[in-house]
């Protein structure tokens, strides 16, 4: 079972131009709308960025994060409301003790913590958003690929 | 040890005996006098019940699927680290404290098997105390051998967390009179050594260990928070159930997720590391989640009382933001 | 499977400049179970929709996919569409191509390729879908609007003609807000309290609106359709009911040296005051921190010479509770204090003001009873000088705000061509970096003020002002002539930025309003949606959602109420059926959820569950559905997956993160 640190031979090569995969949930209220304001503002960031939409960053469950990882992200951003200013009062309190406790695992694990990401972005922070997510992509981009927490199943 | 035993059966007797109760969770050897597991006792069988140095499982989570009885109540015997996962049930309603009879049993810490054996003592045929409890004579088929107690506990009671009880109705013995259970080290220090390791390092550790799993859920079936009727890796709909570890994500993924849904609500009581058939130290993944919950939200055991808001289900204004785990000097 | 439709739209050249609309509607068309894959110019247009419907009826389609803008814009729209076609409207799944797609990504290809997986992530997702029903939820026909300036009088005005009943919540003894305070109004120089008070007169006769003055919000709950308030009242330490607001205990009371906030802290109050004679309601609060009785314990003065016996120091606060359809926030503004701007000597000099100082100099019921003096030595003013943009436009964030505060301009044009009306020998200069005058009669009123008054406008900021011998030194620069200029000036204005009332921010936290980094009220759509908030049932009016002049904030107060008497003028609300449910085969019953459920939403039963054979009474919580809003904590709580959310299931999201990582 120690296949997931091997490279094998053809993988070397396909590397250079390797994109990452980041995908980024976000809740509906705050950095959905964030996301929205940074399209109509034209604030742009890498289209390796893909946003699936959550009610709140409190809907987020760690093992939607670990199947993303699983099927081939490379990194994984959670996006809610500033603390204080949760739709739901205090639905990004908990996720925040949870994503912390998460993340603070996968290090554990010897996972590269930087592959995973906590942010608050209001609805009108467009220019947050794209500085956050074209700072996240960087951060990727020299992590590269996500090697020690994929399942080779699912590895094109 | 031997008058315990006798005490406590005769005092589970008298319990049965009166009517409010009419069966007790207690511990039968099995062909191996080391080979110890919980059973259900009634008053026909109740002599049978041992209660020696290998009684480690613990039997607060036999109580969610013990069979209910309306009129009587089932007795369960609780050494003081088991008193912890009791509350804890109790807490989440997992158990109705108001039909059990928990008796606190004293404990002066439970011995590892492996660990005799590993002194080259083979063909155990039953283990015996002296008096001040620190010394052991262990019956072999080629003669008896003398050990110290203090060599051969149990990982876990390396870091005991004292003789009080924090529940039971009643106690066998008050836990002033109780003797002493072993003294306990700091148990944050393996945690420690590995926070303190290099990344790969420590994703070597963690793949050498996690790469054994054989995936029998015997630490899912033991530990006394996983109480699900339905664990989500059983259930077909939830979409991430699987029957084996088919590779290390599934590895990594099964003990992650599993040490997430207990985090705030495990007691420390390490039956899942126990009970693991391929010594995985799975007591170091609860362990670190309890460090940080202690660390970033305050310290917090879980089980120390009845009815208290977890960690995972609470919140500050002021609580650390995640990235605290990336400013963190490892 | 389901026969799913997908409609990729173009939005004119929006999307389709970015993205190839027609590579991702054929590559959507050979994802699974999708039967139908078209493009179109716009496809919440008329004809847009016709194409849906049809293909809905034609091609008998259980579930459509829509690849066009965000569903913040039109999931309503395409919900409506497929619902009139007899499709449940929840089986519509929209993948924003244009905000998060096309907009921000120029790579054609980079988004022509995220085009089509953000499409297969709502394929998968909208397969996992079933029909959701909204239930009704009464409404509570009663408005609550916090602020009692010109926009809470409006709007509270406006509800209350529709039939409704509106409890104004207002933090001072008074309504009437900035407003009341100022002297004229631009461009027309309308009196302000002529035109203020009578609005003040009306809401405090119209018997279908309460006045919670001196009081504030202390507490809500709810959702729309159904608030509860705690609105504690603050003590005035006078019976409101009995005080007839004659004054006497103002005339009386000793302790006389207090500043008059209403008068910008330019002259002094007793005590016990009224805020100004046309203050509605008409009674006296007692300030216990000035009070002589409060102080030692002797005095009562006021008591004593009280008829009616008004006065009660023992006065506590008390605390109404009531339930509300809808909240409409009007806490206005602030101008700052220009305190941290040491180079306009705000702190040193009485004579350098802000413009709402200026107001209260100039207003007849001000201090001077509008002899405009200056105040360290009592003269008429030779010279004004009026400084723009204090604290607005800046970059400086300790101090400055980012935003134009956007009724200087014109006030300053006011300032001045009321100084020279009543005293043409004053001088003016006005130092500004643009002026803004877009509005109706505002360029001709700011060239009055410079060609027929003969104000000197000068654009260049002001460096320094400094204490000259009897006047002031005023030092700046004249960008256009591009020269320093040194003069004396009797005064100085300051047009200080406006800024959000600061019980504006506690409100917003409460009522999960969103506010923007100034802390204005964030707005539900900033083109289509200006007078709500994000959260439904919160509608916004005047400068707490950004700066704006009067009639702004009266049009949208009148907005704001509006939606307000749309809303409470139905009986029942549908409900969000994208709610919490739990599976009581799967939930043990261990009452995490309940621990974070923001709405106490979730309660716990003992229920008969058969599974796998067995029959046994089980504890399992049920999600009251009126009360859920759909947040999804309480499914990451529990472990066992019991709990799920509809529109948002768990295996709805991980399919999209399959997809999406395909």
């Amino acid at each position: 079972m120690q296949l997931t640190e091997e490279k094998t031979a053809g993988e070397t090569a396909v590397e250079e131009e390797y994109t990452p995969l980041i995908v980024a949930f976000c809740c509906n209220w705050c950095s959905y709308s964030g996301a929205d304001t940074a399209g109509s503002s034209r604030f742009q960031y890498p289209a390796n960025i893909k946003i699936v939409r959550v009610p709140c960053s409190g809907r987020v469950n760690p093992l939607f994060i670990l199947r993303a990882f699983q099927r081939g992200a490379d990194g994984v951003i959670i996006c809610g409301c500033h603390p204080g200013d949760c739709h739901y009062t205090t639905g990004n309190y908990y996720a925040r003790r949870r994503m912390t406790l998460l993340f603070s695992m996968l290090d554990y694990l010897g996972i590269e913590p930087e592959r995973i990401r906590m942010e608050w972005v209001s609805a009108a922070e467009g220019a947050k958003f794209a500085a956050v997510m074209n700072d996240f992509a960087a951060t990727i981009n020299r992590l590269g690929k996500n090697r020690k927490l994929r399942d080779l199943r699912c590895a094109k | 040890m031997r008058e315990m035993r006798d005490k406590l059966v005769s005092r589970v007797k008298e319990l049965l005996a009166d009517g409010s109760c009419d069966r007790v969770i207690g511990w039968r050897a099995g062909e191996f006098c080391y080979d110890v597991t919980p059973e259900i006792f009634t008053a026909d069988n109740v002599d049978e019940m041992i209660f020696d140095d290998f009684c480690g499982p613990n039997q607060s989570k036999y109580l969610v699927n013990a069979p209910k009885s309306d009129d009587k109540k089932i007795i369960v015997l609780l050494k003081p680290c088991d008193s912890y996962s009791y509350n804890e049930l109790i807490t989440e309603h997992r158990i109705q404290p108001e039909k059990i009879h928990a008796i606190g049993v004293p404990c002066t810490g439970m011995v590892d098997i492996d660990k005799i054996r590993a002194k080259g003592i083979a063909g155990i045929t039953g283990i015996e105390e002296d008096e001040a409890g620190t010394m052991l004579t262990v019956h072999t088929i080629y003669g008896d051998s003398t050990v110290a107690k203090k060599d051969v506990l149990e990982d876990r009671c390396y870091f005991c967390k004292g003789k009080k009880h924090v529940a039971g109705d009643e106690m066998l013995v008050p836990d002033e009179e109780a003797p002493d259970t072993p003294e306990a080290g700091d148990r944050m220090a393996e945690v420690a050594r590995l926070e303190a390791m290099a990344p790969q390092e420590r994703f070597d550790f963690w793949r050498s260990q996690l790469s054994k799993c054989i995936r029998c859920n015997a630490c899912r079936n033991a530990c006394p928070a996983c109480t699900c009727r339905t664990c989500v890796f059983d259930n077909p709909a939830s979409g991430v159930s699987a029957k084996v570890n088919v590779n290390s994500f599934e590895e990594n993924m099964f003990h992650i997720i599993r040490a997430f849904h207990v985090a705030g609500r495990c007691t420390d009581c390490g039956e899942c590391s126990r009970v693991c058939p391929q010594n995985i130290p799975l007591h170091l993944l609860n362990r670190k989640f309890i460090k940080d919950i202690d660390e970033l939200y305050g310290t917090f055991q879980a089980g120390a009382e009845p009815d208290v808001r977890g960690p995972l289900v609470s919140y500050t204004e002021g609580d650390a933001e995640a990235s605290v785990v990336l400013r963190r000097e490892n | 499977m389901q026969r799913i439709g997908v409609f990729v739209c173009w939005c004119g050249s929006n999307i389709a400049a970015t993205v190839d609309v027609k590579a991702v509607a054929e590559a959507l068309g050979k994802q699974p179970g999708v039967v139908v894959s078209k493009d179109y110019q716009y496809m919440c247009s008329a004809s847009g929709q016709n194409l849906i419907r049809e293909a809905i009826r034609d091609s008998r389609l259980d579930a459509v996919v829509i690849c066009a803008c965000s569903p913040h814009m039109h999931e309503a729209t395409f919900r409506k569409c497929v619902s009139a076609e007899g499709m449940n409207p929840y089986m519509l799944e929209i993948a924003n191509i244009r905000e998060q797609d096309s907009w921000v990504h120029k790579d054609r290809k980079a988004a022509t390729e995220k085009a089509i997986s953000l499409g297969t992530a709502a394929i998968a997702k909208v397969q996992l879908n079933a029909p959701l029903f909204e239930s009704p939820n009464p409404v509570t026909k009663r408005a609550l609007v916090i602020g009692g300036g010109i926009a809470g009088m409006q709007t509270a005005l406006d509800i209350a003609e529709a039939g409704f009943k509106v409890d104004i919540v207002e933090q001072k003894p008074t309504i009437g807000g900035k407003m009341a305070q100022l002297d004229k109004t631009f461009p027309t120089l309308d009196c302000s309290s002529c035109i203020v008070t009578p609005k003040m007169v009306d809401v405090g006769a119209n018997e279908n609106i309460t006045i919670y003055s001196y009081s504030e919000v202390e507490k809500v709950s709810g959702f729309i359709g159904s608030f509860h308030a705690t609105i504690k009242q603050k003590p005035r330490y006078v019976d409101a009911t009995k005080c007839t607001g004659c004054g006497l205990c103002t005339t009386k009371c000793p302790s006389k040296r207090n500043l008059n906030e209403f008068n910008m802290n330019l002259n002094m109050r007793p005590a016990i005051y009224i805020p100004f004679a046309q203050a509605v309601p008409l009674v006296a609060t007692l300030d216990p921190t000035a009070c002589i009785h409060f102080k030692t314990g002797k005095c009562g003065l006021c008591q004593k010479v009280c008829e009616a016996g008004a006065i009660d120091y023992d006065q506590q606060p008390t605390y109404i509770e009531q339930d509300y359809g809808a909240i409409v926030l009007a806490t206005g503004y602030n101008q700052i204090k220009p305190t941290k701007f040491d180079e306009y000597l705000y702190n040193n000099s009485p004579d350098v003001v802000t413009s709402l100082e200026f107001e209260r100099m100039m207003s007849a019921s001000g201090p001077t009873a509008g002899d405009l003096r200056v105040p360290s030595t009592g003269k008429r003013p030779r010279n004004i000088v009026f400084i723009q943009c204090v604290g607005s436009r800046g970059k400086d964030t300790c101090r400055e705000k980012p935003y134009c505060s956007k009724v200087c301009c014109m006030y300053t044009a006011k300032h001045t061509i009321l100084v020279k009306d009543h005293w043409p020998e004053v001088d003016c200069t006005v130092f500004y970096i643009d002026v803004r005058t877009p509005g109706k009669n505002f360029d001709e009123f700011y060239r009055r003020a410079v060609e027929e008054y003969g104000v000197h406008y000068i654009k260049g900021m002001v460096g320094k002002v400094e204490q000259g011998d009897g006047c002031l030194k005023v030092q700046a620069s004249d960008l256009l002539n591009n020269r320093q200029i040194h003069m004396n000036a009797d005064l100085v204005v300051l047009a200080a930025a406006v800024e959000p009332d600061p019980s504006a921010r506690h409100l917003g936290t409460m009522l999960t309003a969103s506010m923007d980094t100034n802390d204005f009220f964030s707005e539900a759509h900033a083109k289509l949606r200006p007078v709500e908030s994000p959260t439904a049932g919160i509608y916004l009016a005047g400068m707490c959602q950004g700066p704006k002049d009067i009639p702004e904030t009266v049009a949208q107060a009148s907005a704001a109420a509006s939606k307000v008497i749309g809303l409470l003028s139905k009986d029942h609300l549908m409900s969000n059926p994208c709610i919490a449910h739990s599976d009581p085969t799967l939930c043990n019953g261990c009452s995490q959820c309940t621990n974070v459920c923001a709405y106490g939403a979730i309660s716990y039963q003992d229920q008969m569950v058969v599974y796998k054979g067995v029959r046994e009474t089980r504890r399992v919580a049920v999600v009251n559905e009126a009360v859920c809003q759909g947040c999804g904590a309480c499914t990451v709580t529990c472990p066992s997956g019991a709990m799920d959310l509809r529109g948002f299931a768990n295996n709805q999201i991980m399919a999209e993160v399959d997809a999406i990582c395909n």
